[in-house]
């Protein structure tokens, strides 16, 4: 047998496993729910679940929500990243900036920030603009500190290189900063829009009109566990779909 | 003379650093003296002056108890419970390329879509946002645990059973000062997580801790006292990261040398 055959064999095993152990849970939650008599209450039937999301998908229900949660989402993060950018390489341009402000920066970015939402919720309300605050306070940061971290840390050496060679303040930024920077900012940006997510999804789940979050507690809330469920296998589709999303983007710009 | 002498105290950083500061507060305290509707924000000096009224707020002190206890609980089971799925998975190769895959999966999924499920398998007591916190916290411990095990030289492995040690031995000896360094940024990221899912869990629904004064003094338009208790919260929070960060600087020294 050579390596690779060894190699490829124990791949093979591994999937195994992993799928056995899936469809293990599943079975166990099925039996659970009609042999020995969970509650519904506590844990529903999955082929009602199943159902439940089949015709969330084909009813098209969800796309109220869906906008909602969306276009927070969309500007909540829209002006974290053209703000962290922005703040961030006005900081890079001088050691001494970085010096000020980067603690600062990471001292506030420790602070759970979530607990501004009461806050929030207060100055702007239960509608959207409570979720968008809060989602551009916590996406700024690991937005701005990694856009300082990338352009305040370029190599002295490429700068006076490419000054000596005679390159313009635009040429020295399309072609040595950024270059050198956009790496680390991406990272930022991804780190970002995750805890934006996150976040907005959070506060509509803890104090909101409308939205994703909060149709998962109304339905909570009115005891009804098979369309909670399907709303929640909903929901983190979604956000499987748009994290893969934004690290695909994230991994090809890192490439280029 | 005094110019100067303020110019070069200028150019120091920290000076600089406490200068953003005071100037963001004062722009706080005189847009919420004179700008904003005071139901909706107090000035900064009026918070701090209120902060001893925070404190005899009837149940404040209790439920603040509440929430430490609830987030020192959380923390010790996610490390207890990281670190036995830790090891469990990252000791044996196969276990891992098998069960990783799956645990990167959980962590990545958003788990606030399922805290109405912790609040009601668990209660509207402390049960839930403990269990809520180590659903957050034991995550990392679990990463790092796998990836500080994964790490280790075979071939120290090798030579510790080549001279007859046994398995507690290799764990005990081997493996363990290994994984010390992880370990410890593994648990300042699982402070992070254990805080963010305590405080999401006690906003959302609480009848003991401190979400149920922030609604309360949310509800009754009374900024003064929600700002008190969102500093002596962010306090708490800056206290327990900077304790887990000292401990992983502290005990990650020998690794470097």
């Amino acid at each position: 047998m050579t390596p690779t055959g060894d190699r490829s064999e124990a791949r093979f095993a591994s999937r195994a496993v992993q799928v056995t152990f899936l469809i293990a849970l599943l079975v166990l939650w099925y039996l659970a729910t009609t042999r020995w008599r969970v509650s519904p209450l506590l844990l529903p039937n999955p082929v009602v679940v199943l159902r439940d999301f089949w015709s969330i998908l084909t009813t098209g229900e969800f796309i109220g929500d869906l906008r909602v949660t969306l276009t927070e989402l969309v500007s909540a993060f829209g002006i974290a990243a053209s703000s962290g950018l922005l703040v961030g390489y006005l900081i890079s341009r001088s050691q001494y900036r970085i010096q000020v402000f980067e603690p600062l920066f990471a001292g506030i970015y420790s602070v759970p920030i979530i607990l501004f939402l009461p806050l929030y919720v207060l100055l702007f309300g239960l509608g959207p603009a409570s979720k968008i605050a809060l989602g551009v306070t916590i996406s700024f940061f690991p937005i701005a500190l990694n856009t300082i971290a990338g352009f305040g840390y370029v190599e002295r050496t490429l700068v006076t290189a490419a000054r000596s060679m005679g390159a313009s303040d635009l040429q020295l930024f399309r072609y040595v900063l950024l270059p050198a920077a956009l790496p680390i900012i991406l990272t930022g940006m991804r780190m970002g829009f995750t805890v934006a997510l996150l976040s907005i999804i959070g506060s509509e789940t803890i104090a909101s009109l409308a939205g994703l979050g909060h149709r998962i507690v109304y339905l909570a809330e009115g005891m009804e566990m098979a369309p909670m469920f399907a709303y929640i296998v909903f929901v983190v589709a979604i956000a499987a779909i748009l994290n893969t999303l934004v690290s695909t983007l994230a991994s090809r710009g890192r490439r280029r | 003379m005094i110019a100067a002498a303020a110019s070069h105290a200028v150019r120091r950083p920290w000076v600089a650093r406490v200068g953003v500061v005071v100037l963001l507060l004062c722009f706080w305290e005189i847009a919420a003296r004179w700008w904003v509707d005071p139901m909706f924000l107090s000035p900064p000096s009026r918070v701090i002056a209120s902060l001893p009224a925070v404190f005899e707020t009837r149940g404040v002190p209790a439920a603040l108890r509440v929430t430490f206890w609830e987030l020192a609980v959380a923390f010790a089971l996610s490390v207890a419970i990281g670190l036995a799925i830790g090891l469990a998975v990252g000791l044996q190769p196969f276990v891992r390329k098998s069960f990783m895959p799956i645990i990167l999966l959980l962590y990545g999924t958003p788990q606030v879509t399922i805290l109405p499920l912790f609040i009601l398998y668990f209660g509207i007591g402390p049960a839930s946002k403990i269990a809520f916190g180590v659903s957050h916290g034991f995550f990392p411990i679990v990463m790092t645990v796998v990836a500080g095990v994964q790490n280790i030289k075979p071939i120290l492995l090798t030579s510790a059973r080549a001279m007859g040690a046994n398995r507690w031995q290799i764990l005990r000896h081997v493996v363990f000062p290994h994984m010390i360094p992880s370990f410890f940024a593994g648990m300042r990221l699982a402070m992070t997580g254990v805080l963010l899912g305590v405080l999401l869990a006690e906003l959302y629904v609480s009848t003991a801790g401190i979400g149920h004064f922030t609604t309360l003094f949310t509800q009754n338009f009374d900024p003064t006292r929600l700002l008190g208790l969102i500093a002596v919260l962010a306090a708490m929070a800056i206290l327990l990261n900077e304790t887990v960060r000292r401990a992983e600087l502290h005990f990650s020294r020998w690794h470097s040398e």
